[in-house]
């Protein structure tokens, strides 16, 4: 598979499950708040597209593009929505804290900005190892108002760690504007004042995001080059929360929307696809979402005794 | 096994120390634990042996260094951070409450968070309201945390070592006052495992439980009663999460009173819970008195005057349990003890 076919696979599977994800929500198949990532697809894809598969990778409640571009398994992960006992998490965690350890997804947190010292510390732990693998640490514009956000920056900083933080920067806290939270609404500056070296890249083109963050991956891998800090704009389409659209909440409205839909990563991208390769990927992709949710539909609940299990993890 | 006279100090220090040389995966960490003063000398020793990649003092972050010895133990180390006040664990709390706890759970047992979180209670000249605090209640109402709060050189050293070791986030409560006080300290490595009270003094007439260096008040009040010729029986938990609390109702079974000493608020506290499950395994078949004591329900006051009243004390606990035993208030409060008196440490820190 070429590179480009290999990137619209994983932005068509991600935009075709969430799609999907929407469709059924409103028959209560998925009891589980849902944070869909339609319209960001290419910020994962494109930092996932720089890592090894034993890199390990850190989100948000807002993770189905990272689980899926990381190499989560899918049919776990719809399995989780539906909380099913096949699922990433058993059904114990839900839409929110997606989990493949395996695909190195570690597991997300519902709590803005509180992966963020996670992916510190487990670059921590493989310099301490002399590792050769690096950390990537995804996390919204609405955590760089957190104070852990700045104290994990700075202790990556002041121990050269091989952390890429990601910020994947959609302008909004549920509702509310960067512009309305901070006083400088430029996470790069913020990065370099603690002295990490940022980058910002406008136009969520995957390729270009895939290109800045292997430079900065391949400078970290096994050095004490520290870590690097890229902030991707890109815009939700859908709801915080939900399948559905919120224009009518009145808080933005669609003219701001209309040029990230206009470039829209998934559709561009498959349209640089010849015809008959992109449709033998939509195809694969289609296939495989249907023996997800088949999956889910068949597969069956926890029982009683797993509400006790996994509290805590006993000595075997 | 050798067992050799140490403090509670040497017990933390030799715990740590033994098991980084055991396990090449445990890291100690915290602020100012590679300082002149090493933690009133918890940690001693421990850069020099295992070098500033396994032993460092951090910034002043404890919300993030929280989140960093838990993405540190997803990785497959064995972190133990260390807090030198209790207070200070409140910056914690969401890493602690919202992940270390959850993880196992919340990941369907794809994740575990083996770390240790050492922190200290502190207490005399003067702590005041911010270096005093025994919130190890906060800690009991989560699962998935387990707490340990052990009042002697032996129980700290195995409480440590069996924390280390364990898959789950273990909170180590330490009272500042309990550091010098020593004892028999076994030199090889054990364990004191989760879940395990012990019966430290045996007697027929009230049971007496104390938690944390409450523990030592409810052993000197016992000199106390045993003057009016009651005989008090006191029962260590140890282990606050999981709490044994069969071990203290087969003592109230006995005695059937039973005085509950905290070394915080009786509110929603350990107390609290102490006291609910006695009775959740007596009524019915034994009648029980219950008496609870703990912090004054203030802050902490600094002054000499006030901070003695906050506290409960080896002197107030025998009255009280003298009044619990005959069902009356009597009045009485045993006179002072020489080999009573607490040796508080002295200024500035």
């Amino acid at each position: 598979m070429t590179d480009l076919a290999r990137l619209y696979r994983s932005l068509y599977r991600i935009r075709r499950v969430e799609e999907e994800v929407a469709r059924v929500y409103p028959t209560d198949v998925i009891k589980s708040p849902v944070h869909l990532s339609i319209g960001q697809e290419s910020v994962s894809v494109g930092l996932c597209e720089a890592l090894e598969p034993d890199d390990a990778a850190f989100g948000t409640y807002r993770s189905h593009a990272l689980y899926l571009a990381k190499g989560g398994d899918l049919r776990a992960m719809i399995a989780e929505l539906y909380g099913k006992a096949t699922g990433c998490a058993k059904g114990k965690g839900g839409s929110m804290h997606l989990v493949d350890v395996a695909a190195g997804v570690f597991g997300a947190s519902a709590v803005v900005g509180t992966t963020i010292p996670h992916a510190v510390g487990y670059a921590y732990a493989v310099r301490l190892r002399r590792e050769r693998r690096v950390v990537l640490c995804v996390f919204g514009d609405g955590a760089t108002d957190e104070g852990v956000f700045y104290e994990s920056l700075n202790f990556a900083a002041l121990k050269r760690l091989p952390v890429l933080f990601a910020c994947e920067n959609n302008g909004y806290a549920i509702h509310t504007h960067q512009r309305l939270r901070q006083h400088v609404p430029d996470v790069c500056a913020r990065a370099a004042a603690l002295g990490i070296p940022a980058e910002r890249i406008d136009d969520a083109d995957v390729r270009t995001i895939a290109a800045r963050a292997r430079a900065a991956v391949d400078a970290m891998r096994g050095t004490d080059a520290g870590p690097f800090l890229l902030e991707c704009m890109t815009y939700r389409w859908k709801e915080h929360v939900g399948p559905a659209e919120d224009y009518a909440l009145g808080y933005r409205d669609r003219a701001e929307a209309a040029p990230w839909i206009a470039g829209d990563q998934v559709a561009r991208t498959g349209a640089a696809l010849a015809p008959d390769e992109r449709a033998r990927v939509e195809r694969e992709v289609e296939a495989e979402i249907a023996d997800a949710f088949a999956f889910a539909e068949a597969s069956p609940f926890p029982g009683p005794e797993e509400l006790g299990r996994d509290v805590f993890r006993e000595a075997p | 096994m050798t067992v050799r006279d140490g403090s509670y100090v040497d017990a933390i220090r030799e715990a740590v120390h033994q098991e980084m040389e055991r396990d090449p995966s445990v890291v100690c960490f915290g602020l100012d634990v590679d300082d002149p003063k090493a933690i009133q000398g918890t940690t001693r020793g421990l850069v020099e042996a295992f070098g500033p990649g396994r032993v460092f003092g951090t910034p002043l972050a404890e919300d993030a260094m929280t989140g960093v010895a838990i993405g540190m133990a997803l990785a497959g180390l064995r972190p133990v951070h260390v807090h030198i006040r209790m207070d200070f664990l409140l910056l914690a709390m969401n890493q602690l409450v919202n992940i270390a706890a959850k993880s196992s759970y919340m990941y369907g047992g794809q994740l575990h968070v083996p770390i240790v979180v050492r922190s200290m209670i502190g207490k005399s000249w003067g702590q005041g309201a911010q270096h005093s605090q025994g919130l190890y209640a906060f800690l009991m109402h989560v699962p998935g945390l387990k707490v340990a709060a052990p009042t002697n050189p032996h129980d700290a050293k195995g409480c440590l070592v069996a924390a280390i070791r364990d898959d789950n986030p273990v909170m180590m409560v330490e009272h500042r006052l309990l550091y010098p006080h020593r004892g028999p300290l076994p030199e090889a490595l054990y364990e004191v495992r989760p879940g395990r009270a012990r019966v430290v003094a045996k007697g027929a007439d009230v049971t007496l439980v104390g938690v944390s260096h409450t523990l030592v008040e409810c052993l000197r009040a016992r000199l106390h009663l045993g003057e009016i010729g009651l005989e008090a029986e006191v029962v260590d938990p140890i282990w606050l999460a999981p709490l044994d609390a069969d071990t203290i109702a087969a003592s109230v079974a006995k005695t059937g009173r039973l005085v509950v000493v905290d070394n915080g608020w009786t509110t929603c506290g350990a107390s609290a819970e102490i006291a609910t499950r006695v009775v959740e395994r007596l009524q019915g078949t034994r009648e029980v008195r219950i008496h609870r004591m703990g912090f004054a329900p203030t802050p902490c006051p600094p002054t000499p005057s006030l901070e003695d009243l906050y506290y409960p004390n080896a002197r107030t606990i025998a009255a009280a349990a003298r009044d619990l035993v005959e069902g009356k208030a009597t009045g009485w409060l045993p006179p002072e003890r020489d080999d009573t008196r607490e040796v508080e440490f002295r200024g500035p820190f």
